[in-house]
Formats: structure tokens, sequence, C-alpha cells
């Protein structure tokens, strides 16, 4: 093995593994990004190990114990006694497949804040240095570290131990960490500028994330769903931005460039997770995206399936974006009229009518009604109002095509 | 989300309010900046030099023209900013809100752009 994507999939497992020995998450995972940089360093000079999880625990474990035995010394204390006696495990064996389920538990923990789970995660179970994921997030990297090391605080504060979370909590925990890995992956697919091939690689972080959950909790429609949807999504990464760095969207994009294999893969996970309910917002998400993605041209897409798994997403997950992409459905179904009808009857809600959507929807939908004017403004109030720069830029692109 | 908090101002505004309460706003200010470090949302905090040092760099025929100013008339200047990686718009509110300079002359928040998913 001398690939260090398959070095970085072994970081759970040896967290874990020194974890369930010795407790002290945190100076457990400390240790761990010790070792990964003291591999980085050692293995392209003196070569690969025959067994990289051994060496990994082995100089994991001696870093552990350098940091245990100097912060007794200075704090005169005897805690080194740890690792004489370790804990007992607690009770039976556990398999590493457990350990990283814990593990992302843990790094999902409710009380921290959603950008601290997605560092913790991508640290702790990713293996990312800080200095990886500070460079994604456009960060200092020093900021990155103090977030980090704030969130294995809180998580020692709050009491968490090393276990799974009891089964009553398990469904909620587990959305956290479909959250924190969708997430990951829109912060990734999001970014056309700046670090662009640094956030590529998160993207395929959340999709390697997702699918290692796919494998430990197969029967979970939901973690299906969100697999599906990511790889639905990535695969017209390609034909999304064009050389120059602005978006395309999906009716003009070059669907010859879209991944296949991945659209088979995803398109295999919906029609098997649908077969089974209960169905949740990704799995429905996901289908969605199917039905995008199956259509070889724009003109051919099912837009009435699309409307009815709007339809149906709006009730299990109601939010604005979801009601303005149904009006985007309505209108390519029944017309624009149509669709400027529904945006009329929900702009009420306040929610919906804060939405910087709602008036670049509005606008997509006077353009479709041939109302030229009206969607030319309609898109210049939309680019003031976004705080997204390759939507601004797209927003001004539609307005000057209109002239 | 990035958000950039700015505060503007001139120095008869800052000094009007006296030695001490000057004093104690740049101490808590301080002590904000490193609750703010230390819970991984500052990615900056910087005071502005006063404006009489400010350049104005322009290219004209290729060659870079450095002028000193501009001197603006505008009664206020900007005077610091802070640049904030938070969860919210909310979070970036409250953390302004508890700016001391918002209890003086106001704390303005303006989003930074950002990378957004527009997908249909």
């Amino acid at each position: 093995m001398t690939d260090w994507q398959a070095v970085r999939r072994l970081v759970p497992e040896v967290l874990g593994a020194l974890v369930r020995r010795y407790g002290l998450f945190d100076a457990c995972e400390d240790a761990i990004q010790e070792a990964l940089a003291a591999a980085a360093a050692q293995w392209p000079v003196e070569g690969w190990p025959d067994n990289p999880r051994a060496w990994l625990v082995t100089v994991a474990t001696r870093r552990l114990a350098d940091q245990v035995r100097s912060d007794a010394a200075r704090r005169r204390r005897e805690e080194a006694d740890a690792f004489r006696t370790p804990p007992p495990p607690s009770g039976g064996e556990v398999s590493a497949d457990d350990d990283t389920l814990t593990l992302l538990f843990l790094c999902c923990h409710p009380v921290l804040t959603p950008s601290s789970q997605v560092a913790l995660t991508l640290r702790a179970v990713g293996g990312l240095s800080t200095a990886e994921i500070a460079r994604a997030f456009l960060v200092p990297e020093a900021t990155m570290a103090q977030r980090i090391s704030r969130a294995k605080q809180r998580i020692k504060a709050a009491g968490a131990g090393f276990d799974l979370p009891p089964p009553a909590e398990q469904a909620a925990r587990l959305g956290v960490v479909l959250q924190v890995v969708y997430l990951v992956f829109n912060e990734g697919y999001t970014a056309t500028s700046g670090a662009r091939l640094v956030r590529a690689e998160l993207t395929a972080e959340a999709i390697r994330l997702a699918r290692e959950l796919h494998r430990l909790v197969p029967g979970d429609g939901e973690v299906a769903g969100l697999l599906g949807l990511l790889l639905l999504t990535d695969a017209r990464r390609q034909a999304r931005t064009a050389p120059d760095g602005s978006l395309v969207p999906l009716s003009e994009q070059d669907r010859t460039l879209w991944n296949a294999g991945a659209i088979a893969e995803g398109v295999a996970l919906v029609t098997d997770t649908l077969s089974r309910g209960p169905i949740g917002p990704y799995q429905l998400q996901a289908a969605i995206a199917a039905v995008h993605d199956e259509a070889p041209t724009a003109d051919v897409t099912d837009w009435p399936q699309i409307l009815a798994l709007y339809t149906v997403l709006e009730r299990v997950a109601p939010n604005p974006t979801v009601t303005l992409n149904r009006a985007v459905a309505v209108a390519k179904v029944h017309g624009p009229a149509a669709g400027l009808a529904l945006l009329d009857a929900v702009s009420a809600d306040e929610r919906i009518s804060a939405s910087h959507h709602l008036v670049s929807v509005r606008a997509h939908l006077l353009e479709m009604a041939g109302d030229r004017d009206a969607a030319s403004a309609g898109y210049h109030e939309a680019a003031r109002r976004t705080t997204s720069e390759p939507e601004r830029r797209h927003l001004l692109t539609r307005a000057a095509r209109l002239g | 989300m990035k958000y950039m908090l700015l505060i503007y101002g001139n120095e008869e505004a800052f000094t009007s309010i006296g030695a001490d309460a000057l004093t104690e706003l740049i101490r808590e200010t301080d002590a904000l900046n490193q609750e703010l470090f230390e819970s991984g949302e500052l990615v900056g905090a910087y005071g502005m030099a006063d404006q009489m040092n400010s350049k104005m760099v322009r290219v004209a025929g290729g060659a870079p023209v450095v002028t000193d100013g501009p001197f603006a008339e505008a009664k206020e200047y900007l005077g610091s900013f802070t640049i904030l990686d938070c969860d919210s718009l909310d979070r970036a509110l409250e953390i302004a809100a508890r700016n001391p300079s918002a209890r003086h002359w106001g704390v303005e928040v303006r989003p930074l752009m950002h990378e957004a998913n527009i997908e249909p």
C-alpha cells in the first residue's frame, strides 16, 4: 500500500483503538495527527511500512504517552498510571466499524455548532490536517485550530463517552451526521474559485464518508438517499462550470460530460431505497436529481415526475427553497403563468419573501413568459440581494442576455 | 459564512468619550477578539492607521503612479474592521452587538461574498 488516501481511511480505526484503550479522545486525536505528520515525513524517504495501521498505532501511542507524561509532570500528577492500568473495555468485543460509527456520532455531537462538527469530522474521521481544512474553508490555520480544539473541549465538558448513542437517540443523531456530510459536500461542490482543487477534495471526502456510512448502516434509507444524492449531483461537476469559472445552469449543460458511472450508481441506490420506505428528504432530493440525470437532453426532462416529487418533498420537509423549486416545476408542467400564480400565493409567507431566491425564480418565470423587461429588472434585483459571488455573476449574465 | 464588521468614526468621535472610557472600550474589544479567536470564529481584526497615511495607486500608461490620500471629505472614515467566519447572520449580529463600539458609533455588518448552491 502506497496510497495516502488509503492511509487516511485507517484514521477512524486507529483512533477508535486508542480511545478505547486509553480514553482521552482529545489527546488521542492529537496523537494520531502527529503520527500522520510523522508518516508523511518518513515514509516517502525511508519506505512505506509493511503494516501502516500497526505503524500508526505504535507511533500514535508513543506520542500519546509522551504527552500524558509531560502533562503529568507539569501538573505534578501521576495520571500517567493510566498507561499501566488501561481501563477495561466497555463490554465485549467492539469492531472497527462500530468505532468509526461511534466516532462520527461523537464528532457530530449536538452540543457543537455546525461549522465545528464539520471541522472535527474532517480531522478525526477524514484524517485531514488542520492546515488542509483551513485551506479548504479559506480561514487562517490558527482559526481552524482553535475551532477544533474548542469543539473537543465542548465534547469533553458535555461528558460524552466513546460509546454509540442509546438506540432511542440514534435516529436523531444520525440525522446530524448526514447534515454534516451534506455540508462538507456543498462546501466543496459550490466552490468555483480560489482554492478550487483543495475544495474539490471536500466533495470526494463527503462521498467517501457517505459511502462509509452506507456500509455501516446499510438498512437506513436516508443514508442511501444521501449517498445517491451526492453521487447524482457530483456526476454533473465537469459540466456545471464553464472554462472561465462561471456557472452553467442545468438546462444548458453539455450532458456528455456527465459521469455515467456515478449516475448509474446513484440511480440504483435511489431505486432500491424508494422501494423500501419510509421516505425522507434525502431520498426525495436524490430521486429528483435522478430524474434530471436520466434525461438525455433538457427538453425531455420528465417535469411532471419532478413536480410530483417536489410536492411530496414540500410535505415531508417544508422549506422556502423547496417551495420555490416546486414553482419552477409547476411552470414547466402547467406554464409560466401557473408558476407565477403559485409564487404570488406563497410570497405572503415571510420566510419565502425574505429569500432572494424568490426574486430570481420570479425573474426566471417572467423570462419564460416572455416579459423581458420585468425579467431583467428581477435578475438585477436578485443580483443585488445575493451574497454568493458566482450566483451574482450568473444573474447579471442572465440580465445582460435580455438586453 | 464570513462577515465583515466595520466601525467608522473620526479622531474627534473616538476621543470624545473620554480617556477612561476609551481605555475600557479598547480593553473590552481586545477581550471580545480573544474570545472569538478561542471559539474559532475570528479570521482577523484590524485597526486602520489614520487616513493621513493612505496612498492611492493608479496605473497610467503601464506605470504605477502613487499619490497621497485620498483624504475623504466625509466626516467619518473606516477606523477598524473585523472578519468573522461564523454559522449564521444572527450570530454575526450577536457578536456585533457585543462590540463596545456598538454602544457609541454603531457597527456595520456586511456579508462577504461566498459560494452558494444554486442548483435547481
